[in-house]
């Protein structure tokens, strides 16, 4: 098929930026979105011109260093994928595609589609983990968890960080990546030990952060590539809220 | 002229381990204060020895190519973890995961380390479950298990087909309590480029900042690679698609050995190749074969789809020749005997490159819901890749290169040649011989990173505890940094007419056939011309578009593909000196009528050690004998 894709190009932090339309044929149904963009910079290269610069590298979904804007949507117009897991089969011959970085103010663009999200490393820092020195662990089977539990902390567990969830947010509120943590550590008797302290802690760093207020639109649930699910940040509500409760 | 002293400690092998912790020396809480540590690498190996050391008092920093080192490689990592709990009270013991292992790798690795890591698994468990990793849990509230290829027990904790996310992100948790805490720092979006070796000793790296292009230098007492697998070396693979061996390569140049380059893991239970642009294959956990059957139809170029093809038309192959284990027997064996069906035609798909994974039989047994619990995510990513909704027919799979038990050769204690240069977790070569087995490269990486490195390095650096700080300013610093600069400005400036990735999916091809899972010595030498002749092509006609000192990824590929050409000689090298058959290592020349390996432990009972001269077709071998004083090398079989 053929496709014209309007990128947004920016030659680095300090520099305005623009969109550049590209025209693209011989687009196979069978690729990849981002073998799609391969394909266009493979082209480019040929021509002489400076690739479209993007971020990947597993490629399967589960590293979280992809995340287009693509068409108005993270990840573009398929649910529960990431951008490295869109077909083109989801796109048509004709059509015009808009691809852009996530927007936010938290995520400065780096290059063309390259942002940094350095501040979700910042908000684990501040408290999404369990404070436990290596070798100071008890028997792994001396707390029994309810295995509906441990299945709960893992549906908050795979959360890749790759940020759809902030870019989805008319906000850019980082609350649906916030409460993965909160509710996965929440959930095991491990992580209850400092579960006041950690959703203080994180919060705090998410609004330091820059990242904006949640106000339930709900959009980041739709856009997750994992289908992490709002009650998520229901629960992080009740946490933060019996930890202000001392 | 180097000797190899793998510095195994005295004593019975299951006391080897204790004993040397009690002996070695150590490094007082106020001395490791003032000591540096430099960690390459993020992943399962490297975030959690990051996090140890640091715990522990040293300073420690830590260089990733990724933006994050939440994102490095062993997020992917799929089925599960091993560990000799024996909650299954299946008879377990470490000695059996010891002995699984030895004879998985085929009698190619050193007893003592592969002891050490079956003796610290269930720690590793502990470890993780205390950080917070949601394991499947049983009924009552314990820990669930399930079992791999190659074993006959249940050992593998697992949370469902993403254990190595949940693994990799408790251990990037730690590491992110340790930077909060001012103990680690993270300098992420580096690409590590040279080694800097100062009086013989490792003392630091040279990066370039992938965001400015900037090169910068870094200095400590010690330097850890934690730098992960090559596989990706065969362009297609189930690697995230960044790994790389260039820093294998730089401490090979500096005089570091490399240990077995050839032991390449093609994994059995892959999804096929589906077109011509495809970047990347993707990996069905082999934790599918418990449950999922292998079959071909019995009649070649059988066109028929797949659930039309009635029971006594199918051939269970596996089932058929290796009764024993059946559909678990190891990768090596079980990708070979997919290809030999393939080769002989009995493959199915459009290409015939591929075969049935079947569900059907466990969905009628157990029921949708338990095999949904067990595989969903598994089953969902295949359905979102090919269309196959593995609930109602079989999925698709055929091999493809997955990971590699080559790497640096390390002693006992972890150190390479270079004093001070330690490798972990998938850079080394040290617990899984000739082929490794399911769920025990996640238990090494942690192993290495969480128990094994913060022991053994103290060793090392009692003796470092009045050297002050490592100056970065030194002519080993000034050559090192021209040397990166150098070969990043010829590559800037041939400005030809191919991009890196052509000349990559090129050398990929040129491996994937004449050094796969099939090698003959005919076939490696034309491998040889024809990657020199590449290589040649590569530095004459490579265009590398941007600039040097910017965010340039084609310069980043580039670079690594340059690496690549070199590693691959090394390789073929390696494959064509091992005249026999092992594990991964299949040579045609040596096998028997059936058509199994054969090894020859007369001749071959080493570990093949490469050391570097300047050019690489003249690296000079070092062998470790391998000594096997509590396991007797016996044939193979999974029969
Ligand atoms: C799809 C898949 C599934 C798997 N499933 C399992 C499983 O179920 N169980 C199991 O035990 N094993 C499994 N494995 C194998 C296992 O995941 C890997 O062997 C393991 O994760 C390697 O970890 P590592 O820490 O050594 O390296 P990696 O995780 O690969 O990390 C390498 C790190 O080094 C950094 N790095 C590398 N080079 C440089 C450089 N030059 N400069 C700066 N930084 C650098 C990277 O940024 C990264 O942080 C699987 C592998 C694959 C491909
Ligand atoms: S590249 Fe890893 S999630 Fe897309």
């Amino acid at each position: 098929m053929n496709i014209t894709l309007k990128i947004w190009r920016q030659k680095n932090r300090d520099d305005k930026g623009k969109f550049v339309t590209y025209k693209l044929g011989d687009v196979s149904a069978e690729m990849t979105f981002l073998e799609m963009l391969d394909y266009l910079n493979e082209k480019l290269i040929r021509e002489g011109a400076d690739p479209v610069a993007f971020d990947s590298d597993c490629r399967e979904g589960i590293c979280g260093m992809c995340g287009l804007y693509i068409n108005g949507r993270p990840n573009g117009p398929r649910k529960g994928v990431t951008t490295c897991q869109l077909s083109m089969s989801a796109f048509k011959d004709g059509d015009t595609i808009t691809v852009e970085p996530w927007r936010a103010k938290a995520f400065p663009v780096i290059k063309d589609l390259v942002v940094d999200r350095t501040s979700f490393d910042k908000i684990i820092q501040a408290g999404g983990y369990i404070s436990v020195n290596t070798g100071a662990a008890p028997e792994a089977n001396a707390i029994p968890v309810k295995k509906e539990n441990a299945e709960r902390a893992f549906d908050a567990g795979i959360c890749i960080g790759c940020g759809s969830c902030v870019a989805a947010c008319t906000n850019a509120s980082a609350m649906l990546f916030v409460s993965a943590k909160v509710s996965q550590l929440a959930l095991l008797p491990q992580g209850r030990v400092e579960a006041k302290e950690r959703v203080r802690a994180m919060v705090q760093a998410m609004d330091e952060l820059g990242f904006g207020n949640c106000s339930n639109t709900g959009a980041c649930e739709v856009e997750c590539p994992k289908e992490i699910s709002l009650s998520h940040i229901a629960r992080l509500n009740r946490e933060y809220f019996t930890a202000g409760i001392t | 002229m180097i000797k190899l002293d793998a510095k195994i400690p005295e004593g019975p092998l299951s006391e080897k381990w204790t004993k040397h912790q009690s002996s070695v020396k150590l490094v007082s809480p106020a001395n490791k204060k003032k000591l540096d540590i430099i960690v390459v690498g993020g992943g399962a190996a490297g975030a959690s020895a990051a996090a140890s050391l640091a715990e522990s008092g040293y300073n420690v920093k830590v260089y990733v190519f990724q933006d994050s080192s939440r994102r490095a490689h062993s997020i992917a990592s799929q089925g599960g973890i091993n560990a000799t709990k024996n909650y299954k009270n299946d008879a377990d013991s470490d000695y059996r995961l010891f002995y699984d292992m030895i004879k998985g790798g085929d009698f190619r690795s050193r007893e003592a380390n592969v002891y050490r890591i079956a003796e610290i698994s269930n720690k590793i468990i502990d470890q993780f479950v205390a950080q917070g990793v949601p394991f499947a849990r049983e009924y009552g509230g314990h820990l669930a298990n399930r079992s791999f290829g190659g074993v006959q027990v249940s050992r593998t904790f697992y949370a469902q087909g993403q254990t190595g996310q949940q693994c990799t992100l408790a251990a990037y948790q730690a590491l992110m309590r340790q930077v909060k805490a001012g103990k680690a720092k993270i300098f992420a979006r580096r690409d590590m480029l040279d080694l800097v070796v100062i009086d013989g000793r490792a003392r630091g790296i040279i990066t370039r900042n992938l965001i400015t292009g900037e090169i910068e230098r870094h200095s400590a007492h010690a330097v850890v690679f934690a730098t992960g697998g090559y596989g990706t070396i065969y362009y297609l693979s189930t690697l995230a698609i960044n790994s790389n061996g260039s820093a294998a390569m730089a401490a090979f140049r500096k005089g570091a050995l490399m240990a077995n380059p050839s032991m390449a893991q093609i994994h059995p239970t892959c999804i096929p190749v589906l077109n011509e642009y495809q970047s990347k294959l993707t990996l069905m956990s082999e934790s599918l074969r418990n449950d999922g059957r292998v079959w071909v139809p019995k009649q070649k170029g059988d066109k028929r789809p797949a659930n039309e093809i009635k029971e006594e038309e199918r051939d269970y192959y596996l089932e058929r020749k290796y009764p024993a284990f059946g559909n678990l027997v190891p990768r090596d064996v079980a990708s070979r005997a997919a290809k030999e069906r393939c080769d002989e035609g009995y493959g199915v798909g459009e290409t015939g490159l591929s075969v049935y994974l079947d569900f059907r039989d466990a969905i009628e047994n157990q029921g949708k819901d338990a095999i949904k619990s067990k595989y969903g995510t598994l089953f969902d990513l295949c359905e979102k890749v090919t269309g196959i909704n593995p609930y109602k027919e079989p999925m698709r799979i055929y091999p493809a290169s997955h990971y590699t038990m080559g790497g640096l050769w390390v002693d006992y204690n972890l150190m390479t040649t270079i004093p001070g240069l330690y490798a972990i977790g998938e850079a080394n070569f040290s617990d899984h011989g000739a082929n490794r087995l399911g769920a025990s490269s996640l238990m090494q990486c942690a192993g290495d990173g969480y128990f094994i490195l913060p022991v053994t390095i103290g060793d090392y650096l009692a003796d470092q505890i009045r050297i002050p700080k490592i100056p970065a300013d030194t002519p080993e610093f000034d050559e090192a940094e021209k040397a990166v600069k150098d070969k990043l400005n010829k590559l800037m400036s041939i400005k030809g007419t191919q991009s890196p990735t052509s000349f990559h999916k090129r050398l990929g091809h040129i491996l994937w056939t004449y050094s796969g899972m099939k090698r003959n010595e005919k076939g490696l030498k034309k491998a040889l011309e024809e990657i020199k002749e590449l290589q040649e092509e590569f530095w004459r006609d490579v265009r590398v578009a941007g600039e040097l000192y910017e965010l340039n990824h084609e310069l980043e590929k580039a670079n690594r593909i340059a690496d690549f050409f070199e590693l691959a000689q090394l390789i073929v090298l390696d494959a064509l000196n091992r005249k026999e058959s092992c594990g991964a290592h299949f040579r045609e020349e040596y096998q028997t009528e059936e058509g199994e390996p054969k090894r020859d432990d007369k001749n071959y009972s080493y570990v093949a050690a490469w050391e570097y001269t300047g050019d690489i077709l003249k690296s000079v071998l070092h062998k470790e004998e391998l000594i096997f004083e509590y396991v007797t090398p016996v044939k193979r079989s999974y029969k």
